[in-house]
């Protein structure tokens, strides 16, 4: 009997989030300005019951859809009766109105984190940060209700069917890939309260990093999640195999983790060093404006890609003065308050400090040439200068002689120690891993592929140097324990953390290396019996049926793909029609493995018994994703360091050997 | 001023050339590597150069997609309904790609005013239309959905 009334209760429950986020916002910041601590007790329980509410909103939501309730206009256009229960749920967040549902919902979620798992925080620090994160909450809950409330009814005229979610977004990998980006995007608002917190306290110290440290590194893990995962998505479901394609979209993603990455590592250097602090502050604003931005840059509808949802200019409006009053205001703030925070430590510039600065200079000049190559057409069009497109020379040209010269200083910034390192330490430590990177990375391309070639040499030689170096680095601190197990379990999560993350870059850029090197491609067209060859397979087309699914019916190729005249396996790729929309889609056959994948795509009926057919040989494509989830499975890892666990113990100084 | 003063001022200085030479660079792999959109009736009046990467677009019109017959050679034209564009492509049109519907093309103009497309792009839903087509169209005095009514 409740029933009908489920999406009433998801608005409901969706302003008294909004609410308890105002509260959350105003009482406890007043409360540490003017230290009473009755106020400052608000915020706690105002993160958790704001959480609690967006629990039931999202869950009221999801009920619609299950429930095919068409009177719920979101729910009328993103989904259909027949869809597979799996799709209905998780069509919640496949537009617009959800999927900014799911990000307030993952706000509150971190805010509730924060609240709960660090209890021993200075209660003033904990108002703070949690009134800044209420801050940010209320202008999305406002945003939500005002411009895209996911519960707006279709009264009277109830549709009898949806208009069904957009087949592309029917797949696995849209289930997971935007909660993963969205849990990153959003989890930087939490160094974002800590860094906006530190400033109004006018203090950083060792304790501040090292709340503010694993929240960042966890945040950062999920954006990498996501990201990959939105390559892998690209790569099998838009049937033509390529798996980073410089859209917009992509790089509004690309943005926060650049900056998130330059982040992580400054934020090692505040810890362990005291230095960079203002630097470390002003790169959190950035880090977290700049998902702010990607939020904007997707949703406002200004570009044109598959995400760009929403072409209500209200809603870019609204979330451009968002942005304008986060950053506006955090900059001010900044420019009032970053002299306080500030404090003079000398290093030489040879030290793992001078690195890491370099490192963090890199690092932003990527993220401006990306910002740059994406705003560009942008700007030109507001000002009415014409119509252009960035294309991906622009950012090749730029990126992959950063990434070089980022891997070249990656290399010695672990090897190197704090403060001062003597070049000639340096260099006795490290020229057996270069010269072995460079005589491996010249010969690899000849024994793999019997010619050489400079690209490929160029790519391994930086993923050997990155790997020799960490190797040899773990090599010298194994060298002085006792026994090699006493010398592992020394080694604190922290420097696991690190060699991972690093290790995931080196694999990811073997894969970048080898695909686009490699890669063979042939669009062929075939009949029933034809064969054709591609990188020592031979596909022969067996036959063409026609299958149905739930929602859609599917043109179905059966080819046989033998090697060495053996017959190695069967490759179905599919052709579907969606029926709802009558959309076409192409669903790729794939045949995965280590070294290399097996790639079919339908192309287009050609009549006469005939397809076009795209068949492609992807060496090493996946290393491109396992680096990807290396680099987050150390993100995460070095969050179980001892050190973050220690509480208010952690004032003390941390002497054990760690990466940082 | 101090010698801590001057240390100041030179690195700012090193700083603000450093900026201005990236600057400068970022700027130059921009200028050489954007690509400007085209109406089919700009490159009609001319104003497209020939023989450089250019973007251009438009609806597709109807009856005029060859398939070679025994080869993925495709070709078509694209209109405004003011001037017509025909565009000659080897390999696989995007699902979407359908006579009606709006394309953005990227690819050379050739010397015999054909477009030699390297790449097709109609996106994943059937109401889009890439906003240089529907400007263009708008520029033309058209709109898609009058296209639609005389279908």
């Amino acid at each position: 009997m409740l029933l009908p009334f489920i999406p009433e209760v998801g608005h409901f429950a969706l302003i008294l989030a909004l609410m308890m986020a105002l509260i959350q916002a105003g009482v406890p910041l007043a409360g540490a300005a003017t230290r009473r601590p009755l106020w400052m007790a608000y915020a706690r329980p105002m993160a958790l019951g704001q959480f609690a509410f967006l629990l039931v909103a999202f869950a009221s939501l999801m009920a619609s859809f299950l429930l095919d309730d068409f009177s719920v206009a979101y729910v009328a256009n993103n989904a259909n009766s027949q869809l597979p229960w799996y799709y209905k749920a998780t069509a919640v967040w496949g537009s617009h109105e959800g999927s900014m549902l799911l990000w307030c919902l993952m706000l509150a979620g971190w805010g509730c984190a924060v609240a709960g798992l660090s209890r021993r925080l200075p209660a003033a620090l904990m108002a703070r940060v949690l009134g800044v994160m209420g801050l940010v909450g209320s202008g999305f809950l406002l945003f939500v209700l005002l411009t895209s409330n996911p519960f707006t009814r279709l009264l009277p005229n109830v549709p009898g069917e949806g208009a069904d979610l957009n087949p592309l977004l029917q797949d696995v990998g849209l289930i997971i890939h935007p909660p993963m980006l969205y849990m990153g995007y959003v989890g930087f608002s939490v160094v974002f309260a800590f860094a906006i917190a530190a400033l109004l306290e006018g203090r950083i110290d060792a304790a501040w990093t090292r709340w503010a440290r694993p929240w960042t590194n966890v945040a950062w893990a999920f954006l990498t999640v996501g990201i990959a995962l939105g390559s892998w998505w690209a790569y099998y479901e838009l049937g033509w195999g390529g798996w980073w394609f410089w859209d917009p979209v992509e790089n509004a993603s690309l943005l926060p983790w650049l900056a998130g990455t330059a982040l992580l590592h400054s934020l090692a250097v505040t810890e362990k060093r005291g230095s960079f602090k203002s630097w470390t502050v002003l790169l959190a604003i950035f880090t977290f404006s700049l998902s702010l931005l990607g939020t904007f840059l997707v949703r406002s509808g200004v570009l044109t890609s598959v995400h760009a949802f929403a072409n209500d200019p209200t809603r870019g409006a609204f979330i451009l003065i968002l942005l304008g009053l986060t950053v506006g205001g955090a900059l001010t703030l900044f420019a009032l308050r970053a002299p306080r925070v500030s404090q003079a430590v000398t290093f030489g510039w040879l030290s793992r400090d001078a690195l890491l600065l370099v490192n963090n200079i890199l690092l932003v000049v990527m993220t401006v040439t990306v910002l740059l190559g994406t705003l560009y057409p942008l700007i030109l069009d507001a000002l009415g200068l014409g119509k252009v497109s960035v294309g991906p020379p622009y950012f090749n040209a730029l990126f992959v002689p950063l990434t070089a010269l980022l891997c070249l200083f990656m290399g010695l910034g672990p090897v190197a120690r704090w403060k001062r390192m003597p070049a000639r330490e340096l260099w006795r430590r490290l020229a057996g891993a270069a010269l072995g990177a460079v005589v491996l990375a010249a010969l690899a391309p000849l024994v793999y592929h019997g010619r050489w070639n400079p690209g490929v040499s160029l790519g391994l030689l930086l993923a050997l140097w990155l790997v020799l170096s960490l190797a040899r680095d773990l090599v010298d601190k194994l060298r002085h324990a006792r026994s090699l197990g006493a010398g592992l379990r020394r080694l604190a999560p922290a420097y696991w953390g690190m060699q991972l993350g690093h290790l995931g870059l080196a694999v990811t850029i073997v894969g970048v290396t080898v695909v686009s090197n490699y890669n063979v491609e042939r669009n062929v067209r075939m009949a029933v019996g034809d064969r054709v060859e591609v990188a020592g397979y031979t596909f022969a087309l067996r036959s063409l049926g026609k299958r149905r699914g739930p929602n859609y019916v599917a043109d179905v190729a059966t080819l046989d793909v033998s090697r060495d005249g053996e017959s190695r396996f069967t490759l179905h790729p599919e052709k579907r029609l969606y029926l709802a929309r009558r959309m076409p889609m192409t669903d790729v056959a794939l045949r995965p493995g280590l070294l290399r994948d097996l790639y079919v795509a339908m192309g287009e009926d050609l009549g006469d018994g005939a397809w076009a057919l795209r068949i492609q040989y992807k060496p090493f494509v996946r290393w491109l994703w396992l680096g990807a989830a290396l680099m987050a499975a150390g993100g995460v890892l070095a969050v179980a360091d001892r050190r973050y666990r220690r509480g208010r113990e952690a004032l003390r100084r941390n002497d054990e050997v760690t990466a940082s | 001023m101090t010698p801590a003063r001057r240390r100041r001022l030179g690195v700012l200085l090193a700083l603000v050339v450093l900026a201005a030479v990236a600057a400068g660079l970022l700027g130059y792999a921009l200028r050489s590597n954007i690509n400007l959109f085209f109406s089919p009736s700009q490159v009609a009046a001319g104003e497209a150069p020939v023989g450089r990467q250019i973007r251009a677009g438009g609806m597709v019109e109807t009856g005029s997609v060859a398939r070679d017959a025994d080869s993925l050679a495709v070709t078509f034209t694209v209109t405004d309904f003011q001037a017509s564009l025909e565009v000659a492509y080897q390999g696989i049109l995007p699902d979407l790609f359908r006579e009606g519907q709006g394309v953005v093309v990227v690819g050379r103009l050739a010397d015999d005013g054909v477009l030699q497309a390297d790449q097709v792009l109609a996106k994943h839903d059937e109401n889009y239309m890439p906003p240089e087509v529907a400007d263009a169209l708008a520029a033309a005095g058209k709109s898609p959905a009058d296209y639609r009514r005389t279908e």
